[in-house]
C-alpha cells in the first residue's frame, strides 16, 4: 500500500481531526497533512467534503472519505494487520460502535456549552458534561482501555477531546479529576502510547487557542 | 439459514427506526419475536434495563445480549448473518454507505421533525431546507436503481422508513415529493416493490394520523 497517497486535511485543535492521526500512527502509515483555515476554506476542502464543508477529510489514491469515525472504520479496514481498532466480533464491534457514538452525539455540542457557556446554561453543561464522562467511566469499569489491553476504537474516539479537558476546565471552573479519576488515569495509559502523544496537542495550546477561537466566534 | 439462537425485537410500529431493524432481519431470513412497546402506557422494564443509556426503540436482543441504536444494530445483522451482504465489499463502497447513513440520520429526521412540529403554515425556509436534503440524497444516488447500486442494501434501509413519514410532512408542508424530487420518488417506489419493505412500512393513513393525535398532545393542534 502506498503511504505516500494518504493526505488528510487537517485542523491542529479539532479532536476529530486527532482521532484520524492516532488511527494513522497506530497503523504505521506516512501520511501529508494539509492545515486547514475553517474561516476561509480552501477549494481543495469544498471539493473534498462538498456536503459538510468539514475537516477531518482523508484523500486516499484521490478518493475522499469524510466523517472521523467513517475515516477510523475505512483505515481499519484497508491497514487490518496493524493494530487492529474494532474487534472481530460482530457483537464487542457493535459495542464498539454504539459507544463512538454516544461519544459523537454528546461530547462536543456539551463540551463546547461548557467553555464558550455562561451563567445557567454553562451550569448546566458541566454537569451533563459530568455525567457523560462518569456514563464513559462506567463502560470503562476495570479495563486498562477501552480495547481491552490494546488500543481501540473507542479510545481513539474519545482521547483526543481529553486536550480540550483543561480548557473546559479552566473556563468552566471546575476539576473533571475531582469527578472522574479513572478516566484521566484513562487519558495518561494513553498518553504514554507514542501514536496519541504525537497528535494530541499540549492541553496548554488548546487554552491558548480557545481565546483566539472566542474572538473569532464573536463569544467573549 | 440458521437462525443462530433467540432474536427479539423491541419494537414500535411507527418508529422508523424499527422498520429498519425489520427490513433487515427479513432480508436476512432471520425469524424473531417483535414485542411492541406502547408508547404512551410506560415502557418496559426490558426497554429501560436492555436500553439504559437512551431509553428507546429498537432494542435488539440477540440470544439476550442487547443491542441499541438503528444504524449499529443493522451493521450487526449484516455482520452476523452474512447472506445476502447488505453493505458493499470494498473499503470504500462501506465507508460512502457510512457516510451517507449519518447524512441521514442527521438531517433527514431532523428536518422531517421541523414540518411536522410547526404550529400554523410551515415555512418556506423548513420546506426548501427539506427538499435540499432529498435533493443531496438524488445526487449520491445518480442513476443507480439503489443506493448500493443494482441491489437494495444497507443505505436503502436506512433511509426508505423515514419515507413512511412523508405523506404527513407533504400535506403540512403542501408539497409533492414526487414533483420537487422525482427521481428520489422513483427510487421509493423501486423499494416498495420489494415484499420485504411493503410488508413492514405502515399505512401512510395512519402514520398521518397517529402524528395529528400527537400534536393534539402536544399541543401544537
Amino acid at each position: 500500500m502506498e503511504d505516500s497517497k494518504v493526505v488528510l486535511l487537517d485542523l491542529w485543535a479539532s479532536s476529530f481531526a486527532m482521532r484520524v492521526k492516532v488511527a494513522l500512527a497506530e497503523k504505521g502509515i506516512k501520511y501529508e497533512s494539509k492545515e486547514q483555515n475553517l474561516f476561509n476554506k480552501s477549494q481543495e476542502l469544498v471539493e473534498a467534503n462538498p456536503i459538510h464543508k468539514k475537516i477531518p477529510v482523508l484523500i486516499h489514491d484521490g478518493k475522499s472519505i469524510c466523517e472521523s469515525l467513517v475515516i477510523l472504520q475505512y483505515i481499519d479496514e484497508v491497514w487490518p494487520d496493524k493494530s487492529p481498532l474494532l474487534p472481530s466480533d460482530p457483537y464487542r464491534r457493535s459495542q464498539a460502535r454504539f459507544w463512538a457514538d454516544y461519544i459523537d452525539k454528546n461530547l462536543y455540542i456539551t463540551g463546547t456549552r461548557v467553555w464558550t457557556g455562561k451563567g445557567e446554561d454553562q451550569e448546566a453543561a458541566k454537569k451533563e458534561l459530568i455525567e457523560l464522562l462518569k456514563t464513559l467511566e462506567g463502560e470503562l469499569g476495570d479495563k486498562h482501555l477501552f480495547g481491552g489491553d490494546t488500543i481501540g476504537f473507542v479510545d481513539v474516539a474519545l482521547v483526543p477531546f481529553t486536550s480540550w479537558f483543561h480548557t473546559y476546565e479552566t473556563w468552566g471552573n471546575f476539576s473533571i479529576e475531582a469527578e472522574c479519576p479513572k478516566l484521566i488515569e484513562w487519558a495518561k495509559r494513553c498518553l504514554e502510547k507514542e501514536s496519541v502523544a504525537h497528535s494530541l496537542p499540549h492541553p496548554h495550546k488548546i487554552y491558548e487557542y480557545s481565546f483566539e477561537l472566542k474572538k473569532k466566534l464573536g463569544v467573549e | 439459514m440458521s437462525n443462530l439462537g433467540e432474536v427479539v425485537l423491541l419494537d414500535c410500529w411507527v418508529s422508523p427506526f424499527c422498520m429498519r431493524v425489520k427490513i433487515a432481519l427479513a432480508e436476512k431470513g432471520v425469524e424473531y419475536e417483535a414485542r411492541a412497546e406502547d408508547l404512551f402506557g410506560g415502557k418496559s422494564d426490558l426497554l429501560l434495563t436492555s436500553n439504559p443509556i437512551y431509553k428507546k426503540v429498537p432494542v435488539l436482543l440477540h440470544n439476550g445480549k442487547p443491542l441499541c441504536e438503528s444504524t449499529v444494530i443493522v451493521g450487526y445483522i449484516d455482520e452476523t448473518w452474512s447472506s445476502p451482504p447488505l453493505l458493499p465489499t470494498s473499503a470504500y463502497g462501506r465507508a460512502q454507505a457510512h457516510f451517507w447513513a449519518d447524512f441521514i440520520d442527521k438531517k433527514v429526521f431532523e428536518a422531517s421533525y421541523k414540518i411536522l412540529t410547526c404550529k400554523g403554515e410551515v415555512p418556506e425556509t423548513a420546506k426548501k431546507d427539506f427538499i435540499e436534503i432529498l435533493k443531496q440524497l438524488e445526487g449520491s444516488l445518480g442513476e443507480k436503481d439503489f443506493f448500493g447500486g443494482d441491489s437494495f442494501g444497507f443505505l436503502d434501509i436506512i433511509l426508505i422508513p423515514l419515507t413512511s413519514w412523508f405523506y404527513p410532512i407533504e400535506k403540512f408542508g403542501g408539497f409533492e415529493v414526487k414533483e420537487e424530487c422525482p427521481k428520489f420518488s422513483a427510487w421509493m417506489n423501486r423499494c416498495m416493490q420489494r415484499e420485504n419493505v411493503a410488508n413492514v412500512l405502515p399505512d401512510p393513513e395512519k402514520v398521518y394520523e397517529f402524528v395529528i393525535m400527537v400534536r393534539k398532545m402536544q399541543g401544537i393542534e
